[in-house]
């Protein structure tokens, strides 16, 4: 009896001493306890002579009580600019033909090809709901749909959550399915047909092709200590259909001397069927304020892509009000086996993209955010990033040497978002 | 291969003998892990939009979560 006392008195005195340092005043931040949770941003990202998007986003969260959660959101995305076709900078300036079929445009001698025609709307929407549904466990479905005028997609998805070890440790399974429909302007290319030239007209698969996506979830999330907090994931996914990118093509050169050949620019083809898998650990942890945020990706796939994936952000409390997280992220990814820079006429190829995405890839990203919780009900932030991509071409041939073949990619990223609770 | 073979065992014992000495935080030591800032993903529009803009720029997808939906950007 005297031990069960002093074991009680123990484990009250380890208690209040836990809740004496748990009133410790932490920094003004929103603490949700609102029915409602408003999202609002705004991106602007822009790519040096390349594309820029505007992307403003609305995420709606109402609190029905008893832990049950219906999220919304929407999401418009607007693209202009120029994208790069896949064909090769050259000695002589060189002349496509829109993928609408109806117009040209001309690239100057030694510039890499971009197509200026790239404009888009995208419209996506996602709709969430969360409710226990039994001791311990939580269930989520999810349904997503965009539009674009080349591109639908339609989305169900399906996760269970369950809490454990005095929800120290929850284990994640989830599901999605994705319905999508490619449909072109200027109809599906023939994979490996050549471009033909203004006012002769493509020859064309149809004009609309599926694409089915699977992606498997399993996590487990695991509490460390007061301070740290520890996710692992395996994503596998499955992409089946229609993976080409109908508006990229790729330089059919000479073997020796690396120079086009006439005709030179044909369609691109890539499997249709991709399977993947991907690794994924995050780890939170807290100083006396400030808090580290950092995550690591391994994916692999079937390919020939493999890439690394690593995230920090740390955030610096300025003091009551103010934070400042500086970012950083690094992306590596080796080439798709069949990522070709230029094609070498008389070769048999079965797959062929050269799309810069699809090659040795590395990404570097700084950034820095910026917030300020205006009240415990509100918070505005801002946040700027610098991005850089530098691929390598898959083949360098004869007067190729002479060309920058894969440039560098540069973008500006900015944000604002504005979160409102009541 | 037999240096990954013992990295992953010194990997797998480090990592059991964390969670066997782990302490399980209790409810009322959660001041620190609910704070939103202490969420797993704090700012979702904010990941949505990074998602974004990799998965258009990039050859791998997923990892943190299920994908929020289609694009024709890649």
């Amino acid at each position: 009896m005297q031990l069960n006392d002093k074991r009680i008195r123990n484990q009250l005195s380890v208690a209040t001493a836990s809740l004496l340092t748990a009133v410790a005043p932490v920094s003004q931040a929103l603490e949700s306890s609102s029915d409602w949770e408003v999202d609002t941003s705004v991106l602007y990202y822009s790519e040096t002579d390349r594309v820029t998007a505007w992307e403003p986003v609305i995420r709606l969260r109402k609190d029905f009580g008893n832990d049950r959660f219906l999220t919304f959101k929407t999401v418009i995305d607007s693209l202009t600019g120029s994208s790069a076709n896949g064909a090769i900078a050259t000695g002589s300036a060189q002349t496509f033909t829109t993928p609408s079929g109806n117009s040209t445009y001309t690239t100057p001698a030694n510039t890499t090809p971009l197509d200026p025609s790239f404009h888009d709307t995208r419209v996506a929407v996602n709709l969430g709901w969360e409710q226990p549904i039994a001791k311990d466990m939580t269930g989520i479905i999810g349904f997503n749909a965009s539009n674009e005028y080349d591109y639908q997609s339609l989305g169900l998805s399906g996760t269970l959550k369950w809490d454990f070890n005095q929800k120290n440790s929850t284990l994640t399974a989830g599901l999605a399915y994705n319905a999508d429909t490619v449909k072109p302007v200027g109809g599906l290319p023939v994979g490996f047909a050549t471009m033909p030239t203004y006012p002769a007209v493509k020859p064309t698969q149809g004009t609309t092709e599926d694409k089915t996506i699977y992606d498997l979830i399993l996590g487990w999330t695991q509490v460390l200590s007061r301070k740290d907090i520890l996710q692992l994931n395996y994503v596998y996914g499955n992409e089946s259909g229609y993976l080409t990118d109908p508006y990229k093509i790729l330089t059919l050169v000479d073997g020796t001397t690396g120079d086009p050949v006439a005709n030179p620019y044909v369609y691109e083809k890539r499997p249709d069927d991709r399977t993947r898998h991907a690794l994924y650990a995050q780890w939170n942890h807290q100083f006396t304020q400030d808090v580290l945020r950092m995550s690591y990706r391994y994916f692999t796939d079937d390919w020939g892509i493999d890439s690394h994936t690593v995230d920090m952000r740390y955030r610096y409390e300025l003091g009551g009000k103010h934070f400042l997280e500086p970012h950083f992220r690094y992306y590596t990814q080796t080439a798709a086996d069949f990522y070709h820079t230029s094609l070498i006429n008389g070769q048999i190829y079965d797959y062929a993209s050269a799309d810069y995405r699809l090659a040795d890839l590395v990404t570097t990203t700084f950034g820095i955010k910026y917030g300020y919780a205006i009240s415990d009900q509100s918070e505005f932030g801002i946040r700027l990033e610098q991005m850089n991509q530098q691929a390598d071409p898959s083949q360098v041939i004869g007067n190729q040497a002479s060309q920058d073949l894969v440039p560098d990619v540069d973008a500006t990223i900015l944000q604002f978002n504005y979160t409102l609770l009541f | 291969m037999k240096i990954n073979l013992k990295l992953l065992s010194v990997v797998l014992t480090a990592v059991i003998l964390t969670g066997c000495s782990m302490q399980l935080v209790q409810p009322w030591e959660r001041d620190v892990l609910a704070q939103r800032k202490m969420q797993l993903d704090p700012y979702p529009n904010d990941t949505a939009l990074d998602e974004h803009i990799y998965f258009s720029k990039e050859a791998s997808r997923g990892g943190a979560g299920l994908g929020g939906g289609g694009c024709g950007c890649n």
